[in-house]
């Protein structure tokens, strides 16, 4: 049933499923962000936070909105009083939020349409070009959406690191996609004839192929994390959590969003043609 | 064909060894070539996170001058930062500008300082260009207000002296300001006159003249003193008031903490991913394993020659370039499987790789691309022109290229060497 005569799986024949799942996550994370939006920090909101050791060895933190010089000149000096230690100290004024994001969003643009068009120019297909840049759309959502629930749920916070994340997981997202077209590529230029020219069989047998490389190769990517998240500190921990979803998004939007965006369209252009 | 295969990998082996000696912890190179004596020490750099330090942001208030002066005034006002931050005497500080929609801001990194309330508030203050006259007298000599400071003066240049050829700095007093000015002087003709910024001498002149809408400092200096001179009293006679808008402070404990933290989870990491590659590929995920060994060794070399200065985020682009360059073996080792059916050992390891390489060659350009805007080489001011993302994205691209190497030219010989006798 699943398994065809020609020794691939025929992954194409659950491609609503696919959708299906996507949605719904799209759906939770979409919900979320309108709801109860991004629990923003510092970076994006100002403030000041600090992270002080008592003689004792207790280790505290605080965190205020925006203040004025003196306040926070207070705020030391009440650190220095206590015979603390000053372990972290940040200040960030409320202008540099709004610069963080437009530049932000500019290097993701930049990048997604430079991306949009390397894909396209490389597979010889703006269909190619545009289904990878939506896959890399729907992980980078999904990353989003995931850190809107954690943020309401575990309060954790939005930083610059998380920005950083985002912006991995585009370069990762359109990595494991482009492996998995490249299948497809092969397969279109070399013509197989128990596989045609039709693209859910070309499809099907470029998935059967490189399913195992994905895995392993997340697997990998997934280990690294995993390590970071368990004990590579409270710096990185949320920083790894992002990569870890996004590299979860990835490897699986490569075969089950981007190709099936691939294959629809084609059908439908089929279709139309007719 | 073999002895090239030989000459190869001895190639790659001499390199490993090379790089290994720079990576080594505290590694220093000390030797003489005749009289030419090499001294060069290898150390990783590490950003303000990791090793403990203040990154400040000052934004300069330039809304009150024309665009035509604003160049010179941040100019002026870098230097004048710059000199403040050399008082503190940390090595290895920065300061550098960036303008982002018409915010004109200074960026100050002073690593491992003790004091950052005091740097801040130093850093921070107007510059404040004073001009006081010396009143010798015994047992000393005092110092008293003339009442003139650098907002009387317009502009200053550098010129050259026609007779003598010498540089000398000459200013314009600004016009609501020459009465004083003349008055002043001519007050002071034949006495001393010391120019202060920020309780440091600019200058120590005598005067020579009543001045009123223009002077002349002159004196057996350099082109580079005088330089400097005109760019301070520039800078006082054009003070742009900053205003710290982000501080941020990690102490050293902190930072070696993280540091500590994250190597041994990128070791652990990393054996994880050495053990599955060998329980998956058996012996061809060995040679997976030396080859990241290698990438490794190499990459931290990388770091200290260039160098890099390495921050959290640039570790975490380090962690995913190995999970690349993981990936590269794991495109070819999987290539291997399907076309050792088909063909012998050799030809089919050299169609793995040749197939391989497309895959390869497209997804890590797309990668290098986003590392680029990411890393923004070319300081393109609507991107990020300092901070974490850059550290981030400098690593991950190095990373890309370190592995396309060790991927393609380290694992490909070694299998070449290692798979010999299956041919026979």
């Amino acid at each position: 049933m699943i398994i065809s005569n020609q020794n691939m799986i025929l992954w194409m024949r659950f491609r609503y499923i696919y959708f299906a799942i996507s949605a719904v996550f799209l759906t939770v994370g979409i919900f979320s962000l309108f709801k109860w939006g991004l629990n923003l920090g510092i970076d994006f909101t100002g403030g000041v936070v600090t992270e002080y050791q008592l003689s004792s060895g207790e280790i505290k933190n605080e965190k205020y909105g925006v203040k004025s010089d003196e306040e926070i000149n207070k705020i030391r000096e009440n650190i220095k009083i206590q015979g603390a230690k000053e372990l972290r100290f940040e200040v960030v004024g409320p202008s540099i939020g709004p610069e963080l994001i437009k530049k932000t969003l500019y290097a993701l643009g930049i990048s997604a349409t430079l991306i949009l068009f390397w894909v396209a120019i490389q597979f010889k297909s703006i269909k190619f070009g545009i289904s990878a840049t939506l896959a890399t759309l729907h992980d980078s959502l999904i990353l989003i959406g995931g850190f809107s629930l954690l943020g309401h749920f575990m309060n954790v916070e939005i930083d610059f690191l998380f920005v950083t994340a985002v912006l991995t997981i585009l370069s990762f997202s359109v990595h494991d996609t482009i492996v998995v077209y490249d299948r497809i590529r092969e397969k279109q230029r070399k013509y197989d004839p128990v596989i045609g020219s039709d693209i859910t069989k070309i499809a099907n047998s470029a998935l059967t192929e490189t399913m195992v490389r994905s895995l392993n190769n997340s697997f990998t990517i997934i280990f690294m994390l995993l390590s970071l998240v368990l004990i590579g500190g409270d710096s990185v921990r949320w920083f790894a959590v992002a990569l870890l979803i996004g590299t979860i998004s990835g490897t699986y939007s490569s075969p089950f969003v981007a190709v099936p965006i691939l294959v629809t369209w084609e059908e439908l252009e089929k279709k139309l043609k007719k | 064909m073999k002895k090239n295969l030989l000459v190869k990998v001895i190639l790659i082996l001499l390199l490993t060894i090379a790089c290994g000696f720079i990576s080594y912890p505290n590694s220093r190179l000390n030797f003489k070539i005749g009289n030419l004596q090499i001294d060069k020490k290898f150390d990783l750099s590490l950003g303000l996170d990791l090793s403990g330090g203040s990154h400040l942001v000052f934004e300069a208030d330039t809304s009150k001058l024309d665009a035509s002066k604003k160049e010179q005034a941040i100019k002026s006002l870098r230097n004048v930062i710059e000199k403040r931050v050399n008082l503190f005497g940390v090595s290895e500080s920065n300061v550098q500008t960036s303008n982002f929609e018409g915010k004109d801001r200074i960026i100050v990194e002073l690593p491992g300082i003790s004091d950052p309330k005091e740097a801040t508030a130093l850093i921070g203050q107007t510059a404040q260009l004073v001009f006081v006259e010396i009143q010798e007298g015994t047992p000393s000599a005092t110092i008293a207000p003339t009442g003139l400071t650098g907002a009387d003066l317009a502009s200053s240049v550098v010129v050259f002296d026609q007779n003598s050829g010498r540089p000398s700095v000459s200013f314009e007093v600004v016009k609501e300001s020459q009465s004083k000015f003349a008055e002043v002087t001519t007050k002071l003709i034949g006495k001393r006159m010391v120019i202060l910024l920020d309780q440091a001498v600019v200058t120590d002149a005598i005067v020579q003249d009543t001045l009123s809408t223009n002077g002349q400092i002159t004196g057996n200096f350099t082109v580079e003193e005088a330089n400097e001179m005109s760019d301070l009293l520039n800078s006082g006679a054009l003070p742009v008031p900053v205003k710290l808008v982000e501080e941020r402070t990690v102490g050293a404990t902190l930072g070696a903490d993280s540091v500590a933290k994250s190597v041994k989870a990128g070791l652990i990491g990393l054996v994880m991913v050495m053990v599955f590659m060998v329980l998956t590929y058996g012996k061809y995920g060995i040679i997976a394993d030396i080859a990241l060994i290698i990438f490794g060794i190499i990459t931290i070399a990388v770091y200290k020659l260039i160098p890099v200065t390495l921050t959290l985020p640039g570790i975490a682009g380090f962690l995913l370039s190995v999970g690349m360059a993981v990936d590269s073996n794991i495109l070819i080792f999987e290539r291997l499987k399907e076309e050792i059916k088909n063909r012998p050992m050799a030809s089919a390891l050299e169609i793995s790789f040749g197939r391989a390489w497309d895959a390869i060659r497209d997804a890590n350009v797309a990668t290098l691309v986003t590392a680029f805007i990411l890393a923004n080489p070319l300081d393109w001011s609507f991107l990020h022109v300092s901070g974490p993302v850059r550290g981030f994205a400098i690593t991950l691209a190095l990373g890309i290229g370190i592995s396309l190497f060790t991927g393609l030219v380290v694992s490909r010989n070694l299998l070449r060497l290692f798979t010999k006798n299956d041919n026979k």
